[in-house]
């Protein structure tokens, strides 16, 4: 599995360059509570759903100039000043685009300690290049989503099935109510309230599903109920009675289940004892086995929580959580570390490296398709629901955060996932790539 | 079960269920029904109808699996079966005796359901 030396951000460090990608997401989420606003609040002056809003702060959609204009206005602040620091921003994009034409297999060694000097002296053609390498990435997106709509969506059948049995229902119960006029006063209230039933059903899916085509109108790509249940989690550990603005019934008792979960697991380890022992650790905060070893609690549990408290220097960690089938059952990504919207994730994520060999921990350094360095902590355990005489149940979960910049071991090469991963040559992929050759 | 049922209707939709009932119980026919493919095989040669009426998708077992399984079972393979499915007509399983598209309107359903009948 080949690197690009030449763009890769250990490199780059390495040196001098500066590394960090601009994130207008993270500068949104500031602004916002700068002035004490909710998500919902400005997201309805932008004319976007709460939800997406919450994905842009998270940097997990582009902001195009349109949107970001409504954004600035519904921020009181200037749009330029909001994208601020524009000439980081075009030197962020030529990176990209730099590492884009390695990726590619383009045989490319980009200058890139000439980057800056290079957007100085032609600011007409960096700036074109930038735009075309977004463009791209823009393309990308959407060749993924069209074809997850097209081959893999579970999400648009379902809700289409929904549609129909909702419109089934009405049309049965309201022939009956025209063709029986001597009905028994029990039946005809019984069938009112079916009637009722199935229209409020057949009305909030019908807006669910109004929702989901325009988000393909408007360039943004749709979120299936277990995206939608992540936006809505990220947004802030909210309360099962703020569930309704989730869209379908699959999503909120999705989001039902987390929260629960969650609960248990915030029972066994408080968010105060957490906190407390991250302070406590000093150095050793960066080692979750040692934070483990320090509370007495066991490391899967330890793993979940700093993934979803993110005290500390964990505060832009992610976690992902899956079966022993390899199905997602949480995923909460780290800002830069890229996940496939829907389906399975890259087979040589360590989560499933630690899922052939339960209770081992497995730390590795792991460099995506982008360059960017992460270091992860994975372990999986054995769970019993069915008693000795049931079959053991697997689950694994992996810790994910921005890699130090000392942390010098020989990173693994991974990719978010076979069908959108570029990366010739792996020996791990079941499946080609649609964003270029495999 | 003490009268012989006439219909079993294994359908997972509540509302759908009762109106479908309700239609067929007006029209003298003894209706039972079971909301799930899970059972349904055992509830079937439990109660022995004169006619099942399908829905295609279903939880825990589809309707297209329930209907491979009656064909190759040797005391249920004769069964009618009249299929209630939302999808389009090229994908039905070609085993069912009479197939109904949803939504559809209860005089097309009663007729259908007589026409089954009359043949049993």
């Amino acid at each position: 599995m080949a690197r690009p030396p030449a763009t890769s951000p250990r490199n780059a460090r390495a040196s001098g360059q500066p590394t960090a990608r601009p994130l207008i997401g993270t500068r949104i989420r500031e602004r916002r509570l700068l002035l004490g606003l909710r998500q919902a609040e400005v997201a309805q002056r932008a004319s976007i759903s709460a939800a997406y809003l919450n994905l842009i702060e998270h940097n997990r959609r582009p902001v195009g100039e349109a949107l970001l204009v409504r954004l600035a206005q519904a921020l009181e602040i200037a749009a330029d000043e909001l994208a601020s620091n524009r000439e980081e921003m075009l030197l962020g994009a030529l990176r990209e685009a730099a590492a884009r034409g390695s990726r590619d297999g383009l045989g490319l060694s980009v200058e890139l300690d000439q980057i800056a000097e290079f957007a100085a002296r032609f600011p007409g053609w960096a700036t074109a290049l930038a735009g075309a390498s977004r463009r791209a990435d823009t393309l990308e997106r959407r060749l993924v989503a069209m074809s997850d709509r097209m081959t893999r969506d579970p999400y648009l059948l379902t809700t289409l099935h929904e549609v129909q049995s909702a419109v089934t229902a009405l049309r049965s119960t309201a022939s009956i109510l025209a063709e029986t006029p001597e009905i028994e006063t029990e039946w005809r209230d019984r069938f009112h309230g079916n009637l009722d039933q199935d229209s409020l059903r057949l009305s909030r899916t019908a807006q669910a599903l109004v929702a989901y085509l325009e988000s393909f109108e408007d360039d943004a790509v749709p979120m299936s109920p277990q995206e939608e249940v992540e936006a809505w989690i990220a947004a802030g550990q909210p309360a099962m009675a703020e569930a309704t603005e989730l869209a379908t019934d699959a999503a909120r008792a999705m989001a039902r289940g987390l929260l629960e979960w969650q609960a248990r697991d915030r029972g066994l380890l408080p968010d105060a004892a957490l906190s407390q022992a991250v302070a406590d650790a000093g150095e050793d905060s960066d080692d979750p086995g040692l934070i483990a070893a320090r509370l007495g609690r066991p490391l899967d549990l330890v793993l979940r929580r700093l993934g979803m408290l993110r005290p500390g220097p964990w505060a832009q960690a992610g976690l992902i959580v899956c079966d022993g089938s390899g199905a997602a059952l949480f995923r909460m990504p780290a800002t830069g570390f890229e996940l496939p919207r829907l389906g399975e994730g890259c087979p040589l994520w360590p989560i499933f490296e630690a899922l052939a060999q339960p209770q081992l921990p497995v730390a590795r350094l792991i460099e995506t398709t982008s360059g960017a360095l992460f270091a992860s902590w994975s372990v999986a355990e054995r769970l019993l629901p069915m008693g000795f005489s049931g079959p053991a149940l697997s689950r694994s979960q992996m810790l994910v955060r921005a890699a130090r910049p000392h942390d010098m071991r020989i990173p693994l090469a991974v990719g978010p996932s076979c069908r959108i991963c570029p990366r010739a040559g792996c020996l791990a992929r079941h499946e080609p790539s649609i964003l270029g050759p495999a | 079960m003490s009268a012989a049922v006439d219909v079993l209707l294994i359908e997972d939709e509540p509302n759908i269920a009762e109106a479908i009932r309700f239609v067929l119980t007006r029209e003298g026919w003894h209706c039972e029904s079971w909301a799930q493919g899970i059972g349904a095989i055992e509830r079937i040669r439990l109660l022995a109808p004169r006619l099942v009426i399908l829905d295609l998708m279903l939880p825990g077992r589809s309707g297209a699996e329930l209907l491979t399984d009656l064909r190759a079972d040797p005391e249920l393979r004769q069964m009618p079966v009249l299929l209630l499915s939302a999808c389009g007509s090229d994908n039905l399983p070609a085993e069912a005796d009479r197939t109904l598209a949803k939504p559809f309107a209860n005089a097309d359903l009663r007729a259908a359901v007589r026409e089954l009948l009359a043949a049993t």
